[in-house]
């Protein structure tokens, strides 16, 4: 039945009209009327939370959204979601959404760091941004501003952002949150496949009989993933076995047959204990896979020195060094950590495991800044460095329960290693943060590999090591995109010449223009704050100011130096209030975008409703500050600053070569060029018909933008145009992305997309076309196609003795990485292991989930998970408030010795997404000095009665 | 300002009892204080002594509940405390209903509604002993302490510290009854908890006593009483008060300008008749 | 008696009178105020403080001091308030808005004075044991929990105090999707303490797991019959008492039914 616009209005003015005065209608009527009501769309989109990447269906009516569902078409998911989907109707809409731009300002409204937040206009937000820009560039030059960006970007505005700032502003300062989430990962890929991102996919689950989860609470974290698992083991119950290896029991023990739990940081040794099976068993056992390792993998060793990514002596802020052991803006309790970062003396914990690269216990080992150089060395070599890892030995350091007798832990230690030996059987293992946010998190994952390797149970169906990712964009938008301060789009990097004269190009920039220094991780930007040399830094979808270790220095830094902090966010989270302009940013369905999950499946959505307020895209404020600058402000010599020792060149002479003027605009250049002008907006295109683009069009809520003049947008598909332009560079790279429009057609595709078939497996012939290419010719099974690090000097265990490099195609790296022990440990004073992490009802810091009524309510604070033993032996009651403090600072949370989370005695459990628990002042701000990752996981803490 | 003392002295001590005791048991609850903890159904004393409400543990008792040794201890104290101190001294130097009854009798005098109602209402003083014995019968009939499940001080000093709800109502109504309807309406006539401690008062040692040699007839006392017919011996006899429906509020000495009104024990009192 | 003279009524006869009408209106009153009490108390649907007592005692043995409101720290616990439609002055808690927390030293029932809060039944070895409380059990509505449904909650698992002993997760296929699994969450009667911090933090718009008083809830099989399978089950025997049994067709005896032939004859 269809209903003439007449006929809804009469019918629906007759509803109203009759709801309003309280008389029933005519049924009939009443049933017209309900019908024409039904006035609401559903559209498909992706879950905002987590890295599983779900896909979900949205309805909206009245321009808001109203409901959501599972999609059942999303392969991920099948129409299910996790409790944090359950909701992704109720994240926009909060009672405190922020709707205007918002400036720190003093009584006569002029811009005052010590002032109060008032509204402003958009013009003058972009004002304020230029002014300090500028003056930051004058001041430090590209390496003086700063971004910290996103895991949550969309791939549009991940792009626009690192255009305009590494083309624009010649800064490399921009790097993600993902930085804190798989940064370990990401290095391990390249060091382990000279390629990013997972072989497998989620299809592994259900083709493997043995799930191990390292460090990581899938359960909680990544709940559609998990019930996946908790089918395949209900599936056959005798024979696939789930092993759980954590430093604390949680839900993900629920599952397994077999639970360990660890000593933290002692993971390195347990995988290096599995290694060590393989390699000496294999004589009688035949356990190796020799004609796979001689056919594809070269092993390789590196320095262990390389101290653990926190400040070292001589940086500003450690200047000048008192007698009592403080230093700059450090205390001298934080000093004896920090120390550390230059000299350890080697512990008898770690002296067994160190001895085959010539340490004994007592020696002082003296660090240099990581690295990410490695050498070749021979098979013989690998082994001698597995040599220590006896199950005696592992088992003494390793055991995490000290209530477990040491026969116990053993025999669950062998089980592992049997399960993941014995012939024929699959083997997938995952992680997430336990091993990425580590000090040696880069050296975990590579760890990891060695495994998988030497049983040939990488990249094939059923088996393989499989990081997972904590972001729902964190491949698709932070890794793929490169929004990281050393990378290009498509695994091209900015210290590499070629890959910038590739990128120049494809940005029609002149050579040159981009900086090849890349050092300015998230860290180093706080660190840089905190020096005194960022003096304008932006908050791009992320909350750095919550979620980062060690959090009193930055949040001092910002407030208290002489800088500028924009924050650009949907609410008022700690980075905005610690900020001096605040943007009210679209949040993700008022806007196009696409998200990449981690198992390489990038997904796009359409813009479903307006943004809420005067709020605006994350890529619309990129673009319009590109407005603001031109060849001449930009593109001048900059002298040499920062990590940077040489100066950038003078290139406005080659931009008007290319046709540009000194005040031709980053806007004209990088976003509204031809190319861009060429992606046409076209309401009878079906995939645009219909649907809200407020950068392109505008939109009804005439929102006033940077120029003072309503906004009526750029009139071309500039999202379409970002999106293939980034995609170009990975097509033909093995980073094949399919075209904007299929992606609107399909629920996903995993990359590389060839022929406009995905591929689920990477590396291996017979599912990835790349490995195919790379193999034709052979008859080899896998083709590990990478191009990073592909040629070796060659060496052993201590040093490179052939400086040579000699190349391996197509082959993958197995390392010999020794256990090391963290920099802090717990001590007479601070005795206990403190660990923070998420828990399933709140998305990282709570900005979007504490807003959602039932999600609060259903955890409205952040407990201290603790063993009731410690609780009474440290005179805590069960629910009582308590102090938990490490040498950076403390906080006070609620002792909870039951429940969900069960340390083991000696370790407590945090987690971070309540910012009145903010534990982040408590954590240390450790790096892995390869990923730069924080570890999150381990420091050491007292806890007393608050 | 002296003459304005000594004519409200006790009326000014009263207030600030009955306030004290509210706002230390609002303390307990509010911010943890620790002098008087509980309600006035129930309390702990300074972390030590329990004291209960002997009248809510006889109506428990033929409620048929086990009465544990605390009640039982502190329902005792009580007892002992009001049988020396008078017993009805609970309705005028403790119980908050007092404050509003007190107002609205002191309204209708102003107002004079008094003499508007024209002739006395024929009820008797004695319901409240009918109500006692009425609550204890329901109390055994229905399991449960019949007068604490609809008292209106309950509700007051209960609602005052733990929250009121609809507990104010009853306040209003009982205002509002004794302003309108019947002098002295509640305290007076009905209530039985002023009833129980009446009984408990007949034997009790503090008493108000009356030295007919200085009375001058003003009759003052007479009618600031909520109990007049206590004062039968006003101006005829010197003895003590010893009628039992007397609630000690002293408020017949504050306004007697004669010195012919004052406290004493009951022994002292009959000795010095002797 | 002579008509129309009216003798004075004696003192005799006034004061039967005014008893006979003192009774009168005492009854009058005594059961409108009965009917009042009965009506509060029917109230069945209340949560009591831990080792609160059987609910009828518990009507009776309260004094309503409130004590046990003061030692709460959470403030779970609320004295009722005339209009709330409970037991006025007794104490009670409403999980939705704050569950029980299961402190470990219990502070709400060593205070209670009158006992209607037992101390004992919370003990176990001499030592104070929230786990011994039962303020009643959790139900789950299947049709509204959306764990029931796929999709993954458990948040009332994860809030249990209890986890893995008072509720469960029990695991199924999903055979619509073909590789996800239900996680269903279950409730165990017996250890389930009725804290509510399940009902507290169910994420549906009305909570679809709840707790109810146990004598609510729970039903009975008789103690006729043990579990052969369950050795714990024996204990129940000790209950167990002599057999009478009486239905519609056994109501006569043996004799006047063999002897009422009715129309079998006919």
């Amino acid at each position: 039945m269809s209903l003439s616009r007449r006929e809804f209005l009469k019918s629906s003015a007759a509803a109203s009209a009759a709801a309003a005065m309280g008389m029933s209608i005519p049924a009939d009527l009443e049933a017209k009327a309900s019908e024409a009501e039904h006035g609401w769309r559903w559209d498909k989109a992706a879950c905002r939370f987590c890295g599983t990447g779900c896909g979900i269906m949205m309805a909206t009516k009245d321009g808001k959204i109203v409901a959501v569902k599972g999609d059942p078409a999303a392969p991920v998911n099948r129409g299910l979601n996790c409790i944090k989907g359950y909701f992704n109707a109720k994240i926009m809409y909060g009672a405190d959404r922020l709707t205007k731009p918002l400036l720190r300002v003093n009584n006569h409204g002029e811009f005052d760091k010590k002032g109060h937040f008032a509204p402003v206009s958009w013009e003058r937000a972009f004002d304020e941004m230029e002014f300090n820009i500028r003056k930051a560039l004058k001041h430090g030059g590209p390496e003086a501003v700063g971004v910290f960006a996103s895991g949550q970007y969309t791939i549009m505005e991940g792009y626009a952002a690192q255009k305009m700032m590494k083309a624009g502003f010649r800064s490399n300062a921009i790097d993600p949150n993902a930085r804190h989430c798989m940064a370990s990962a990401v290095v391990g890929f390249y060091q382990t496949f000279g390629i990013d991102e997972p072989s497998g996919c989620y299809d592994d689950i259900e083709l493997t009989d043995t799930v191990v989860s390292w460090g990581s609470n899938m359960a909680e974290m990544h709940p559609i993933l998990w019930s996946r698992v908790t089918d395949r083991k209900l599936s056959n119950p005798d024979k696939v076995k789930v092993i759980s290896i954590q430093t604390y029991t949680h839900r993900t023990s629920d599952l397994a047959d077999t639970e360990i739990i660890f000593t933290p940081n002692t993971d390195l040794a347990m995988w290096n204990y599995i290694a060590r099976e393989i390699v000496m068993r294999d004589a009688k056992e035949k356990i190796i896979d020799w004609d796979f390792i001689k056919k594809h993998i070269v092993f390789a060793a590196g320095p262990v020195n390389i101290g653990y990514g926190m400040r070292r002596k001589g940086e500003k802020s450690l200047k000048p060094e008192y007698d009592s052991g403080a230093a700059g803006k450090y205390s001298a309790k934080e000093m004896e950590i920090v120390n550390k970062e230059m000299t350890t003396i080697v512990s008898d914990t770690e002296a067994p495991a160190l001895k085959p690269y010539g340490y004994k216990a007592g020696d002082t080992m003296k660090h240099t800044g990581g690295t990410l150089g490695h050498w070749e060395i021979s098979f013989a070599e690998y082994k001698k460095s597995l040599e220590p890892y006896t199950l005696d030995y592992v088992a003494k350091i390793c055991k995490g329960n000290p209530d477990e007798s040491l026969e116990s832990f053993k025999a669950k230690l062998q089980e592992l290693a049997n399960l993941y030996i014995e012939k024929e059987r699959k083997v997938v293992s995952f992680w997430t943060m336990g091993m990425n946010q580590h000090t040696r998190g880069t050296w975990d994952n590579t760890l990891a590999y060695n495994v998988h390797f030497m049983l040939n149970k990488q990249a094939r169906p059923g088996s393989g090591a499989f990081s997972l990712t904590g972001q729902p964009s964190a491949c698709g938008t932070a890794r793929e995109v490169g929004t990281f301060t050393h990378r290009l789009p498509a695994d091209l990097m900015v210290k590499v010449p070629a890959h910038r004269k590739i990128a120049e190009k494809k940005w029609m920039i002149p050579e040159g223009t981009l900086n090849g220094v890349g050092k300015q991780h998230i860290m180093a930007i706080h660190r840089g704050i905190e020096d005194g040399l960022i003096k304008f830094a932006w908050v791009n979808v992320c909350n750095p100011y919550q979620d980062s270790a060690s959090a009193s220095h930055w949040i001092k830094a910002a407030r208290e130096m002489d800088n500028f902090i924009v924050t650009s966010d949907g609410y008022p989270g700690i980075s905005a209030k610690v900020s001096d302009l605040i943007l009210p940013t679209a949040m993700i369905y008022e806007k196009w975008g696409a998200y990449g999950n981690a198992e390489r499946r990038t997904q796009h959505w359409r813009q479903q409703v307006l943004p809420v307020g005067d709020s605006m895209s994350d890529t619309w404020q990129w673009v319009e500050l590109s407005k603001r600058f031109t060849v001449d402000d930009l593109w001048g010599e900059y002298a040499p600053s920062g990590p940077r020792k040489k100066a950038l060149p003078d290139v406005r002479k080659a931009a008007y070569a290319l046709g540009y003027t000194g005040s031709t605009t980053m806007y004209d250049i990088l976003f509204a060029n031809k190319i861009a002008k060429s992606y046409k907006l076209d309401q009878e295109d079906p995939i645009q018909k219909g649907y809200d683009n407020s950068e392109c069009y505008g939109d009804s809520r005439n929102v006033v933008g940077s120029d003072g003049k309503v906004f009526k947008g750029y009139g071309f598909f500039i999202h379409k145009y970002l999106f293939e332009e980034y995609a170009a560079f990975g097509r033909g790279h093995g980073h094949d992305l399919a075209p904007f429009d299929m992606y609107h057609k399909v629920r996903g595709l995993k990359w590389p997309v060839v022929n406009g078939k995905e591929t689920p497996w990477r590396f291996n012939v017979n599912f990835d076309p790349y490995a195919a290419k790379a193999a034709k010719g052979t008859d080899d099974e896998f083709a590990f196609y990478g191009k990073i690090a592909k040629a070796l000097k060659q060496g052993n265990l201590t040093h490179v003795t052939n400086k040579k490099k000699k190349p391996l195609p197509n082959k993958a790296k197995i390392f010999a990485r020794p256990y090391m022990d963290p920099p802090e440990k717990p001590d007479a004073e601070y005795d206990t292991w403190l660990a923070t992490g998420r828990v399933l009802e709140h998305w990282h810091s709570g900005t979007m989930t504490m807003r959602v009524p039932e999600l609060y309510r259903a955890v409205p604070e952040a407990l201290c998970y603790m063993h009731p033993e410690d609780a009474k032996k440290k005179g805590l009651k069960q629910g009582k408030l308590a102090w938990v403090e490490s040498r950076r600072g403390r906080v006070k949370a609620r002792v909870e010795t039951r429940g969900r989370n069960r340390p083991p005695r000696g370790l407590v459990f945090v987690p971070w997404f309540d910012e009145r628990v903010f534990i982040n002042k408590v954590c240390l701000d450790a790096t892995c000095p390869m990923s730069k990752q924080t570890d999150y996981k381990k420091c050491a803490v007292k806890i007393y009665s608050a | 300002m002296k003459q304005f003392w000594s004519n409200n002295r006790f009326l000014i001590l009263r207030r600030f009892t009955q306030f004290s005791i509210l706002f230390l048991y609002f303390g307990a609850n509010a911010w943890g204080w620790w002098i008087l903890r509980g309600n006035l159904s129930s309390s702990v004393v300074i972390n030590f002594a329990q004291v209960s409400d002997p009248y809510a543990v006889l109506q428990m008792l033929a409620a048929g509940a086990t009465i544990s040794l605390d009640l039982f201890i502190g329902a005792a104290t009580i007892t002992v405390f009001y049988f020396l101190v008078g017993g009805r001294a609970f309705c005028s130097w403790v119980c908050p209903i007092n404050m509003v009854t007190e107002t609205a009798n002191y309204l209708r005098r102003k107002f004079e509604f008094n003499r508007m109602q024209g002739p006395k209402m024929p009820i008797s003083r004695n319901i409240r002993y009918w109500v006692l014995g009425l609550s204890l019968v329901v109390s055994f009939v229905m399991g449960m302490a019949a007068f604490e499940f609809v008292s209106p001080i309950s509700m007051i000093h209960r609602g005052i510290v733990f929250g009121l709800g609809f507990g104010w109502a009853s306040a209003v109504i009982i205002f509002l009854f004794d302003l309108f309807v019947l002098k002295d309406g509640w305290c007076g006539h009905i209530c039985p908890l002023g009833g129980f401690y009446a009984l408990l008062g007949r034997f009790s040692v503090i008493r108000v006593f009356h030295e007919e040699g200085n009375c001058t007839l003003c009759m003052k006392c007479k009618v600031v009483c909520p109990e007049h017919q206590v004062l039968h011996m006003i101006g005829k006899e010197s003895m003590s008060v010893n009628d039992g429906a007397c609630t000690n509020c002293a408020r017949c000495i504050d306004v007697c300008d004669d010195d012919a009104l004052g406290f004493s024990l009951r022994e002292l009192a009959e000795k010095n008749r002797r | 008696m002579s008509k129309g003279k009216k003798e004075p009524i004696s003192d005799r006869r006034k004061f039967i009178f005014n008893m006979a009408r003192g009774v009168g209106i005492a009854t009058l009153g005594g059961f409108i105020w009965s009917a009042y009490i009965n009506d509060a108390k029917a109230q069945k649907l209340l949560l009591r403080p831990p080792g609160a007592i059987k609910e009828e005692d518990f009507l009776k043995t309260c004094i309503k001091c409130g004590l046990c409101v003061e030692a709460c720290p959470y403030d779970t616990l609320m004295l009722a308030k005339p209009g709330v439609h409970k037991p006025l002055g007794t104490p009670y808690f409403t999980p939705r808005d704050t569950p029980c927390h299961m402190c470990t030293d219990i502070p709400c029932v060593p205070v209670c004075p009158s006992g209607a809060l037992d101390l004992q039944s919370v003990l176990s070895e001499n030592k104070l044991d929230i786990n011994k409380a039962d303020m009643g059990i959790a139900v789950i509505d299947k049709e509204s929990c959306v764990a029931f449904w796929g999709i993954q909650c458990d948040a009332c698992y994860r809030a249990c105090p209890l986890l893995g002993e008072a509720i469960t997760i029990e695991y199924q296929k999903n055979e619509r999707t073909g590789k996800h699994a239900f996680l269903k969450p279950v409730v165990h009667s017996d250890p389930c303490t009725g804290c509510g911090m399940c009902e507290h933090a169910c994420i549906t718009e009305k909570a679809s797991i709840q707790i109810f008083p146990r004598e609510v809830v729970q039903g009975k099989a008789g103690n006729h019959y043990i579990k052969g399978w369950d050795k714990k089950d024996d204990k129940r025997v000790k209950d167990a008492k002599a057999i009478h049994t009486q239905t519609e067709i056994s109501k006569e005896s043996a004799l006047d039914s063999l002897n009422d032939s009715g129309d079998l004859y006919q």
